[in-house]
């Protein structure tokens, strides 16, 4: 596809690939915007929760009278007194027929499962009231045994977090595909086995959760305000949990500061406003506090990967087999069992084999909820491979990048269908590592290394590379069907031209930051050959924007910025029939270039796009079957995933003195087809590298042996910040996708994906002539310290 | 999180604050530039009946010379610590430590009276004024006193001072001609050291006449090296000062958290003495 083809017959080609500063900005930085947080309306309550102090134990008494003694408190009610009329929060994703699918009640009546559970809440006139008053909540319980390691968990007699359902195995899946594992083992010349631990990471968005809910009680409506990814999806959940109907629940998602996949839920204390509102039929707000976000926001990761590589001596990948053990925490959120399940499809990456067997163990542990986390299942897998694919490139003697080279698929192969079954629809691997390569300088960084090995320096040099591949762009119906996932994965979008030619992009997507409303405008503008400034695009309100599947899985542009381009392209289809008619010329006949129909031959014959919007709805005498209106809608169910791609390098310092690491450069070249904004790619890779770089050096959430979060703070868990980070040099090479009119792939996740890998691959390889083969994630200081010193001793 | 309730006063004076303090026995705290008692507020670890604002108190603020001895005002902001020609002058590692502390926003609230009251052995300016043999200038209901560093922190988040006293000034004899470092080892920019090491090193004649080295969450209290000092007299090169740095965690009895043991805090409190003495010798 060739990119006149992108920007569309008939659009401009102006918008599409330009850096436009990002129309949402202004009211961001200047704080004009409305946050969940600053909603004030009147006669409006706080809402806050009494968490369990135990990662599990049996509520034997709750008392929330004293709290009702307390000044400005209006109510106060415990789990029990909250659980008629509510049902089990939602899980969507039933990976399996026999899955085990706990109650999941938005507030604990009978038992607590993780340090965090909600036990009882308070309503307060203020936020400062409600937080006094849970301190005069009485709750006993009586303790029960915390779980908390998988494999433990799995044991004959180990303690249950559900005793109800007879085991700690949520569910198991597998999947086998070409030779078995058996066989290739058997032929191969090498094989490797390692083990990697997935630490449990908090998503952290700038925003902490929000929610006001202000109920009509003569009618029987509810508003929702949440700082959520998912208003669409959240109203179909709340109807199904509240048994209040759909059509009477309105869901608001204003402007949302971030989610990276922990605001794709449906939340408890969601659930909790909602019944608290509805029962007092009062506005009632509920906001998290930091340390409250780390406990009961869920987390991402949690995973015990072993993995097993055959191989030829020259370095041809045979086979894989990969075995998971996934922590699903104390229950199954929306759609937690599904998140390795995402992974599963990626561990072949971008190589040839032909063996893969796979099975993930989903287990529950007496632990926060764990669901998705930018990336979500394909971080886990990337990271794996690429983590082994240095370990045999160690054992074989080769570079690593020779390694990948001997494996990866071609870019004359494409398209490719992989071992896994998923059908990579193209991708240039070629390009983007010898670009990345060129702007690294891994050769001199090589010599280097090597030079600083000789001479002992205890500073040592290690060179990480991770070229990964992802699926995203979520998803082809079909395949979601193949998943047992709970619904399609389409998008929508409806454009309105107004009678003045301005033009109003409705789109199911719901941004938190990514910029839709400046993508959106940029597509919509080149199709339909308007100003960017006249289009205005409105999202996240199930009133102004009823139909929408929302925002994660980097899917908003690859399905929904095709779903505006689709519409528009429509609009100048339904346009065309008018200007026919106002122009006295056939259809056949006319041109339409800069958003401007001319009849063939006699281009003084003329009508704007906006001139038509107008005219349809003013003129009397349309011909018969042409509608007085150009709007149109398009639902986009996408046919393949796209298959961003890239490669990236990472250079790292490793003091074996003090264990200290730090990120002397880092390259990547990241390939996600067509660009509609440059600098909003860039953005979102910078981020995800952050991110990435993040779970690779930084962040853990860190239990005690009792279940207690240790790391419930800030000041326990490490969010990096710019200063900790080094200067990216990012690149592109552009392939376009094909499952796409526009040619575009998501950004979203890639960053954080494919860095991971490429630093632990760094520090690994920094240490590996002292003879560290591994460090465990994050790889702190003490860590990389003990290796080497256990390596040396 | 959301502060307990609290009544505020904001006194004029230091006798006004003395009072107050006084009349409220342990139940009050005094905010400064918040840097860590609103933490401690707002995640409920302090519940102060009363917060007295000592910010507005003129005459607690700024840098003068008396003499040998530099007197910093206790409300004195990181900011103006970092940028203040005296104290860059005579007291060159307090400027420089100060520099490394949390980020510029807290650094243009965050007070040095307040750092060395609060007494956390993670903060970055305890052990500096340790090492610095400085004082502080108390004053309570009976008039001023003042307290040397080494005797100043007691405990862990536990200065002398009693609760109806105020720390007003901060004196530290100039260390004009000592060479200086400050070694910081944490692992993001706005988290704790896990070990810090601040070194002043008076050199005579090629070899180092005479050391101090204080030591920044090393135990419940900051920490003067003391046998690392012993073995640095007369230390003449590199590996003279490895030695001695070997000696630099004896007697500590360091913590363990999320970030570290308390075997490999001992272990950078050794590589770090020797880092920053070979800095602040000139011999790195």
């Amino acid at each position: 596809m060739t990119d006149q083809a992108v920007a569309g017959e008939t659009g401009t080609g102006r918008e599409v690939g330009r850096s436009r500063l990002r129309k949402e900005d202004a009211r961001l930085i200047t704080g004009q915007t409305t946050w969940t947080d600053n909603i004030q309306v009147a006669g409006m309550l706080h809402l806050a929760v009494l968490r369990s102090p135990m990662a599990h134990a049996r509520i034997t008494r709750v008392d929330v009278a004293p709290a009702l003694e307390r000044p400005g408190v209006l109510a106060a009610f415990s789990g029990a007194d909250l659980a008629e009329g509510l049902g089990s929060l939602p899980c969507a994703w039933p990976v399996t027929e026999d899955i085990v699918l706990p109650d999941h009640p938005p507030i604990a009546v009978e038992e607590v499962r993780y340090a965090g559970d909600p036990v009882a809440v308070v309503v307060a006139r203020d936020r400062y009231a409600a937080a006094d008053a849970l301190e005069a909540i009485e709750v006993d319980y009586d303790p029960l045994p915390p779980v908390l390691d998988l494999e433990d968990a799995l044991a004959e007699g180990a303690p249950l977090v559900h005793s109800d359902k007879g085991t700690n195995r949520c569910y198991t899946w597998p999947l086998a595909t070409g030779e078995s594992f058996a066989a290739v083992r058997e032929r191969a010349e090498v094989t490797i086995k390692r083990r990697y631990h997935q630490q449990r990471l908090i998503p952290s968005a700038m925003e902490p959760r929000a929610v006001v809910v202000t109920p009509l009680a003569a009618s029987g409506e509810y508003t929702m305000y949440s700082a959520t990814q998912i208003p669409h999806i959240l109203r179909i959940m709340l109807a199904t949990v509240t048994g209040i109907p759909e059509h009477k629940l309105r869901v608001i998602a204003p402007d949302v500061g971030g989610g990276f996949g922990s605001k794709l839920q449906v939340y408890g204390e969601e659930v909790l406003a909602l019944a608290v509102a509805r029962r007092l039929g009062r506005p009632v707000k509920w906001t998290e506090s930091r340390s409250e976000g780390h406990l009961a926001t869920h987390h991402g990761r949690g995973m015990i990967q072993d993995i097993e590589v055959a191989a030829t001596r020259e370095g041809r990948l045979l086979g894989l087999k990969v075995d998971l053990l996934a922590d699903m925490g104390a229950y199954l959120m929306l759609v937690t069992p599904g998140i390795p399940i995402l992974g599963a499809f990626m561990y072949p990456a971008i190589y040839k084999m032909d063996s893969y067997e796979f099975t993930c163990t989903g287990v529950f542990t007496t632990r926060t909820p764990t669901d998705a986390y930018r990336g979500a299942g394909r971080p886990e897998a990337t990271f794996a491979i690429e983590r082994i694919m240095d370990e045999l490139a160690a054992e074989l003697g080769l570079d690593p990048v020779e390694l990948r080279r001997r494996n990866w698929i071609r870019h004359e192969e494409f398209p490719y269908t992989t071992i896994a079954g998923l059908t990579y629809d193209s991708g240039d691997y070629e390009a983007a590592t010898a670009k990345a390569l060129a702007l690294f300088g891994y050769d001199g960084l090589r010599a280097e290394q090597r030079e600083r090995a000789e001479r002992g320096d205890p500073v040592r040099l290690g060179i990480g590379v991770s070229t990964f591949t992802e699926m995203c762009g979520l998803a082809p119906s079909r395949v979601l069907r193949d998943l047992r996932y709970g619904a399609g994965g389409w998008e929508a979008a409806s454009i309105r031209m107004l009678p003045t030619g301005k033009v109003e992009v409705v789109t199911g997507t719901s941004p938190h930051g990514q910029g839709h409303e400046t993508c959106w405008s940029q597509i919509a503008a080149d199709v339909l050959g308007v100003p960017f400034e006249d289009v205005e695009v409105l999202h996240g309100d199930t009133r102004s924007s009823p139909q929408g599947m929302d925002t994660y899985g980097s899917r908003s542009l690859a399905v929904g910025g095709e779903a505006v381009h689709r519409a528009a392209t429509t609009v100048v289809d339904k346009a065309r029939k008018v200007a026919a008619h106002l122009l006295e010329a056939s259809e056949q006949d006319l041109e339409f270039r800069e958003g401007v129909f001319s009849v063939k031959g006699s281009p003084e014959a003329r009508r704007s796009i906006q001139e038509i919007a107008f005219e349809a709805f003013t003129n009397h005498d349309l011909p018969d079957g042409v509608e007085p209106s150009i709007n149109a809608e398009h639902v986009v169910d996408p046919e393949n995933f796209s298959f961003p791609h890239g490669t990236h390098l990472c250079a790292v310092e490793v003091d074996t003195e003090t264990g200290r690491t730090w990120i002397r450069s880092y390259v990547c070249v990241d390939d996600v087809g067509h660009v509609v904004n440059p600098m909003i790619v860039e953005g979102q890779v910078h981020g995800g590298l952050a991110q990435g770089i993040a779970q690779a050096l930084y962040e853990e959430a860190v239990y005690d042996d009792e279940g207690n979060l240790v790391s419930g703070s800030m000041a326990d868990y490490l969010v990096p910040s710019a200063a900790d980070l080094p200067e990216f040099v990012t690149d592109r090479t552009e392939t376009p996708a094909s499952s796409n009119a526009l040619g575009v792939k998501g950004v979203g996740e890639a960053g954080t994906i494919a860095s991971t890998p490429a630093v632990v691959n760094a520090v690994v390889d920094a240490l590996r002539p002292l003879g560290v083969t591994d460090v465990r994630m994050p790889c702190t200081p003490e860590r990389v310290w003990r290796a080497v010193r256990e390596a040396t001793a | 999180m959301i502060p307990p309730a609290f009544e505020y006063a904001r006194p004029e004076s230091v006798e006004e604050a003395v009072r107050l303090l006084g009349e409220a026995g342990d139940e009050a705290k005094v905010l400064a530039g918040g840097q860590s008692l609103l933490a401690l507020l707002r995640l409920r670890l302090a519940f102060p009946e009363l917060v007295v604002d000592v910010g507005r108190i003129p005459g607690l603020r700024g840098v003068r010379e008396e003499g040998g001895t530099l007197v910093i005002g206790a409300l004195t902001t990181h900011h103006e610590v970092i940028h203040d020609p005296l104290v860059r002058r005579h007291a060159g590692l307090l400027a420089q430590a100060t520099a490394t502390v949390a980020d510029p926003a807290v650094r243009h609230r965050g007070t040095l009276g307040g750092s060395l009251a609060h007494a956390d052995p993670a903060g970055d300016l305890p052990a500096i004024v340790l090492a610095l043999d400085g004082e502080l200038v108390a004053v309570g209901p009976g008039g001023r006193r003042t307290v040397p560093a080494r005797e100043f922190f007691v405990g862990y988040l536990q200065s002398a001072l009693a609760p109806e006293e105020l720390l007003v000034e901060v004196r530290l004899p100039k260390a004009d001609g000592w060479g200086f470092h400050y070694e910081k080892f944490h692992r993001v920019a706005q988290s704790w050291a896990i070990v810090g090491v601040a070194a002043l090193v008076r050199r005579e004649n090629g070899h180092i006449a005479e050391a101090r080295v204080g030591l920044t969450n090393m135990g419940a209290t900051p920490l003067r090296a003391a046998a690392a000092e012993a073995a640095l007299a007369g230390a003449d090169g590199p590996q003279a000062v490895a030695r001695a740095a070997r000696s630099a965690a004896e007697g500590a009895q360091p913590g363990r958290d999320a970030s570290a043991s308390p075997d490999y805090r001992a272990h950078l409190a050794e590589v770090l003495t020797e880092r920053a003495v070979l800095t602040a010798a000139g011999m790195g």
